[in-house]
């Protein structure tokens, strides 16, 4: 199989050639430091990953059950029920921001009121409000000035449009879920600053051995190699360890499940649980690059 | 081997580290399998014009070709792999100083991706007389250990081409000889040598040996010098 060249470039830049690894000293306890750094980062994507999600999950919930319908709840001696039901039809045909109206039918009112009273309710013989469904149309109506004209055609009508206060919360879900993919980009750049500078300096104190690398005929790729495995296995083994303890703080947080349901639970849920694994080869990756740039541009100071 | 008229060539070259030309109008050609010596005062510009040789400088004017390719045009990759046809060693000499003498002998090969041969290395050292020192590390070394080391380092790929800067720099006079016979056993096998020394005496005795030719900095030309010295 032959690789497309950047990969097979990527390939022999990681290949496990040991001398090439030799011929930079080993670096000591600033190693741990890049390690370290990976490994917060990953700690802090992996929570920035669940809420994301979680508010994903709780964005998309939330829009579902605004389903843009309410309910207009008409109250009236049975003489004038009709009568009214008609004005309010005809306000809400006119009314802007309501795609359609129609009163609910005597069945199915039965049908809604059954679970309590029982299937043969006398329906009609009842002083039972009549109800009146609006769907919304996109844009919505205005919800106060609807409530004043139908205060003036029916004063006992009430407009129920209990749905509409979860609009700005499942806005505020949907912002969050942005805040959280910023924060992970902003995560990953970050790591990639962070590696540059541990890289460059790496080959600041390490002039003296380019030096004389580039002196005896080794060419740049040659000594960017060296650097770019150290650093891009550091990330790895670093960002894999604060993905685990990432997990296993996700897994010890209590259930809010039972608290009302309000949070969906800070966590990931089914297939979910696989993306902390993704994030040591991305911080892999981000360490590979960023080291690779940072080691052939300032490779360009040795001739 | 190389089959040119030249192994390198200077054409009216300059060299000008900013204060004003150093090195002015140097024609010169090393011909294949010649041995050649550079003399001149103490910053007369020995190195600077060894560095031109290896291109590790480039000429402010005029023109350096190294093997027929015109050093100005190389890219660094191309810098690269001249420099494992031209063995160096190098004035204040460097090594890797984690890595034990025969690792870092060796590190021409390695660095060029080549399968290095135990015997060979072997035999190398033996012949510059560090084979008990293999596995010592540089900073270990004494003077004269350390330019023999570069010196075994600088012909293990095989070069056309060795360049030694003061390779008898800070060694006693009977390190001295020895360092020459091996650079003029280097030079009986084909080799293509240029020896940058102010040691006269060294010069005399290698005209004794091999038919060194002499050239002299002086006043920022470059000369050949007469047979008298
Ligand atoms: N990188 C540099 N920048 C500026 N000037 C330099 C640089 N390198 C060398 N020089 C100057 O150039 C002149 C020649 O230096 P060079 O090292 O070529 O002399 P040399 O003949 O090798 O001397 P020596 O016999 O002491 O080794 C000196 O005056 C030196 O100070
Ligand atoms: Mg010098």
């Amino acid at each position: 199989m032959k690789l497309p060249k950047p990969l097979a470039r990527a390939a022999a830049l990681l290949s496990s050639d040991a001398r090439a690894d030799r011929v930079v000293p080993p670096s000591g306890h600033t190693a741990w430091l890049t390690s370290f750094t990976a490994g917060a980062m990953t700690f802090l994507c992996v929570f920035a990953l669940a809420l994301s999600l979680a508010s994903g999950r709780l964005a998309s919930r939330w829009s579902d059950a605004l389903a843009r319908t309410a309910t207009i709840r008409l109250s009236a001696p049975p003489e004038q029920m009709q009568a009214q039901t008609e004005a309010i039809l005809a306000l809400l045909a006119t009314t802007p921001g309501v795609e359609s109206a129609r009163a609910l039918t005597d069945e199915e009112n039965r049908a809604l009121l059954a679970p309590w009273f029982g299937a043969d309710l006398p329906v009609e013989e009842l002083p039972l409000p009549r109800l009146i469904e609006v769907t919304e149309a996109d844009p919505g109506y205005d919800g106060e000035g609807l409530r004043q004209r139908l205060a003036a055609e029916a004063p006992g009508a009430v407009l129920d449009d209990h749905t509409r206060w979860r609009r700005p919360l499942a806005e505020a879900a949907g912002r969050l879920r942005l805040l959280g993919w910023l924060s992970i980009v902003l995560i990953g750049t970050a790591m990639a600053a962070m590696v540059t500078l541990a890289a460059n300096a790496s080959l600041a104190a390490n002039a003296q051995v380019v030096r004389v690398l580039r002196l005896v005929g080794a060419d740049d790729h040659y000594i960017a190699r060296a650097f770019v495995r150290r650093f891009t296995l550091r990330a790895f083994a670093g960002a894999g360890a604060g993905a685990l303890a990432g997990l296993i703080g996700i897994m010890i947080l209590p259930r809010t499940d039972a608290a009302g349901g309000f949070l969906t639970g800070l966590g990931f849920s089914g297939a979910g649980w696989l993306l902390p694994f993704l994030l040591p080869p991305l911080a892999g990756a981000v360490a590979f690059f960023a080291t690779r740039h940072a080691a052939l541009s300032k490779l360009r100071e040795f001739r | 081997m190389h089959g040119g008229e030249r192994v390198i060539a200077f054409e009216n070259a300059a060299y000008n580290y900013g204060g004003g030309e150093l090195l002015s109008e140097v024609s010169l050609r090393l011909a294949p399998g010649s041995f050649h010596f550079l003399t001149g005062p103490s910053g007369s510009g020995k190195t600077t014009f060894l560095k031109l040789a290896y291109a590790e400088l480039l000429p402010t004017a005029g023109h350096v070709t190294i093997f027929d390719r015109e050093v100005r045009g190389l890219s660094r990759d191309e810098v690269a792999r001249l420099r494992r046809r031209v063995g160096v060693v190098h004035q204040d000499v460097q090594f890797l100083d984690h890595l034990p003498l025969a690792a870092n002998v060796q590190l021409p090969l390695t660095v060029s991706g080549r399968k290095s041969d135990a015997r060979d290395l072997g035999d190398l050292l033996q012949w510059v007389g560090l084979a008990h020192l293999s596995d010592a590390l540089p900073p270990s070394l004494s003077g004269g250990e350390r330019q023999r080391a570069a010196l075994a380092r600088a012909v293990i790929m095989g070069p056309d081409v060795i360049l030694a800067d003061e390779p008898t720099g800070n060694v006693d006079w009977e390190m001295s000889l020895r360092l020459l016979t091996l650079l003029v056993e280097l030079n009986r096998m084909g080799k293509t040598i240029l020896v940058a020394t102010h040691d006269l005496n060294l010069i005399r005795q290698a005209k004794n040996q091999v038919p060194a030719r002499v050239l002299r900095i002086s006043r920022r030309r470059i000369q050949l010098a007469g047979a008298d010295l």
